[in-house]
């Protein structure tokens, strides 16, 4: 193991001296983020590699906007609401599902199935699935849809918060500012959407793209094989992450998702407006859709004031560069989303990174 | 008889009179026999050799009541067992405080208290004195418990943060993470398989074992919630002094580590109910490392790490399986399971 740290060292030295800069490396998966605190990665750098924590956590990109929305159909006596557990103490304009009170109808679930099965066990109320997550957790919610569908559970209903990666990567690099060379591509959706999904990034913005799974070595020689391409001033598309990415992907899940939602626009945390970069369920399935069967036009929420998650995901600051980061802001009280989420980046700054202070 | 009568517990059987009296004498008293809880007094009568005595107590209210390598019963002797071992002490006795909602099964109750008897009989300490209350459905989650334990201290231990210093080494008595990992994969709504078992075990044999064959034992404390990294970072701040662990030299158990993983946990933020963390004499870490694992409940112990310098403010630092370095900070409340 020692050889294979030297050698993806040696490729990262290579890098730095070859370009004579400070290279930006943005890791686009929270668990990616967790992993390298998790494992001190950057302590095994050069110093001129730096990390970037891209928007790869869910609940951080989720638009305050939609929490809004969820307060919002949390605060009618015939609605359930189903929702992941990061989701709740996430903070919209009128606070979060935590603080929301009578708390009652407000049930945490691990999966989109115990949403629906709450509908089943619950038919004078209706369930609103708090749907949010990546290409990863979408095909889940899309079976719990046709599921609902096929059995005629009428009292459930979603509210799609689901994004697709490539198109906010492509968001990123089309801003003028940004400082990102590389990817470290996410390994989780890489199984559903297959590392041909970046193929167009690389090609249009000349970016390495590089997808790796989470144990530490393969994200040492993710970077190692970024920094390679770098010094030799090329760009390519490469999965090291091979026992479970394919080119192609999980074809199936693919369908399931084409089946129940389309792209549309939508708003992410921090990053705005995105073209096509949401999910929403097609026609066929509107019944199950939150916002048509209540009638709600969702708005875009304002950010926080003094907020800077959404510059921590375009990769423009790091978490301490925040002023409420560890003042104002920490996990027990947490004002912006990049704090809740164990895997977002401000929470993994403040669990792995705090350094001592320095007199 | 009560049993056959009532199956189940009522608001009379905590009430002071005929049925509070059938439930003691015919149900718990026979469970946990020993001469001194059969004199039913207002308070237990010991006769202590030592004027050094330990005391403390503590209340378990676990959710789920019964789980893989245990139950609440043995846990509320377990746990209040171990807090007596780790200041140094040999426990005596044990008091036993029941709050049981109406309608809980004498089924259920009889099997905790099977686990409470086995327990205080594993550990050589007797329930002497007890409590038992009932109250309406769903003002208990079920049963909560409360014990309280009276230790002697073993002669010449003299065990404290002030007796640490740099160089001392940091000794774990086995894997971290079972009983945390256990009870959550054990929880509603966590419908996968698992082969996990709570390491729950009263360590006062094993504590008195190491004190009474080793001079350089100098802290211990048993690490259970906020897991080994809590009771790192209470070291580090009552010392002034820092911490570095070598996570290589950990002993975790592969199926806990895939779980915790699969879930989003750091194993060194789970509970342990049946280990305890050791700071002793570089000259003597090995000879406690031995003692440990001639224990059955210590085969897996490892020296872990050592006190270090402080630079600037004290802290816990972790040495990587790859050679990095990460602080780890005093767990921050509950941490929620990730959703991708």
């Amino acid at each position: 193991m020692l050889e294979r740290i030297y050698k993806a060292q040696l490729l990262c030295d290579t890098a730095c001296k070859t370009l004579g800069r400070q290279i930006n490396i943005m890791e686009v998966c929270g668990t990616h983020t967790v992993s390298i605190f998790r494992n001190g990665i950057r302590s095994t750098l050069p110093k001129k590699l730096k990390l970037l924590s891209g928007p790869g956590c869910p609940v951080c990109v989720t638009d305050t906007g939609y929490i809004d929305t969820v307060l919002q159909l949390a605060g009618r006596d015939d609605c359930l609401i189903a929702t992941y557990g990061d989701m709740i103490r996430v903070p919209g304009k009128g606070g979060s599902l935590e603080t929301k009170q009578p708390s009652d109808n407000i049930r945490i679930v691990l999966s989109s199935e115990d949403a629906l099965q709450l509908a089943r066990d619950n038919p004078q109320k209706t369930v609103v699935f708090v749907a949010v997550g990546f290409e990863t957790t979408a095909p889940a919610t899309a079976v719990a849809v046709k599921e609902a569908a096929a059995g005629a559970v009428d009292n459930f209903c979603i509210l799609s918060g689901h994004k697709l990666v490539v198109p906010a990567m492509r968001a990123l690099l089309a801003e003028k500012n940004h400082n990102i060379d590389a990817f470290l591509c996410p390994g989780h959706v890489s199984v559903i959407i297959g590392y041909g999904a970046f193929a167009g990034i690389v090609e249009r913005f000349g970016r390495p793209c590089v997808v790796a799974g989470f144990e530490p070595m393969q994200i040492i020689e993710g970077l190692a094989e970024i920094c390679r391409q770098l010094a030799e001033g090329i760009a390519e598309l490469k999965s090291i992450y091979t026992a479970v990415v394919t080119e192609q992907g999980n074809t199936t899940a693919q369908e399931i998702i084409d089946e129940c939602f389309e792209p549309a626009d939508g708003y992410w945390r921090g990053l705005g407006r995105i073209e096509k970069s949401t999910l929403k369920l097609k026609d066929k399935f509107s019944q199950f859709d939150a916002l048509k069967r209540f009638d709600i036009t969702e708005t875009p929420g304002e950010d926080v004031s003094g907020c800077r998650c959404g510059e921590v995901l375009c990769g423009l600051i790091e978490p301490p560069e925040c002023e409420l980061f560890g003042e104002s802001c920490t996990p027990q009280a947490p004002v912006g989303p990049c704090m809740v989420s164990s895997e977002g980046a401000c929470a993994a700054w403040f669990k792995y990174g705090r350094k001592r202070k320095r007199a | 008889m009560k049993t056959e009568k009532h199956d189940k517990i009522l608001l009379a059987h905590g009430g002071g009179g005929q049925l509070s009296d059938e439930l003691i004498r015919h149900t718990i008293q026979p469970k946990l026999k020993n001469d001194i809880l059969a004199e039913l007094g207002d308070s237990a009568n010991l006769n202590l050799t030592s004027n050094s005595v330990c005391f403390t107590t503590d209340s378990y209210v676990v959710k789920p009541l019964f789980f893989n390598g245990g139950d609440i019963g043995k846990l509320a002797v377990c746990g209040t067992v171990n807090d007596l071992a780790v200041a140094g002490a040999k426990p005596i006795a044990l008091s036993l405080a029941l709050i049981i909602e109406t309608g809980f099964k004498f089924e259920l109750l009889e099997k905790i208290l099977d686990g409470i008897s086995r327990a205080a009989k594993e550990n050589d300490v007797n329930i002497v004195t007890g409590d038992t209350k009932t109250v309406e459905a769903g003002a208990v989650d079920k049963i909560f418990i409360n014990t309280a334990g009276i230790g002697e201290r073993l002669a010449g231990v003299d065990l404290g943060f002030d007796k640490i210093a740099v160089g001392d080494k940091i000794i774990i008595s086995g894997t971290i993470g079972d009983h945390g990992m256990t009870i959550i994969s054990q929880r509603e709504g966590l419908k996968f398989q698992s082969q996990l078992k709570s390491d729950c075990a009263g360590l006062a044999k094993l504590t008195c074992q190491l004190l009474q064959n080793n001079s350089g034992v100098k802290f211990m404390r048993d690490p259970t919630r906020g897991g080994l990294a809590a009771t790192l970072n209470e070291i580090s701040r009552a010392t002034g002094l820092s911490i570095e662990i070598n996570e290589a030299k950990i002993p975790v158990n592969p199926a806990v580590q895939a779980v915790a993983d699969m879930l989003g946990f750091d194993v060194l933020n789970i509970a342990n109910e049946g280990k305890f963390a050791a700071v002793v004499s570089p000259e003597s870490a090995d000879n406690c490392l031995n003692i440990c694992k001639n224990n059955r409940l210590g085969k897996q112990a490892g020296i872990i790490g050592e006190i270090i310098e402080t630079c600037d403010v004290p802290v816990v630092e972790i040495k990587t399986r790859i050679g990095g370095r990460r602080i780890v900070q005093m767990p921050y409340g509950s941490q929620l399971p990730r959703i991708c």
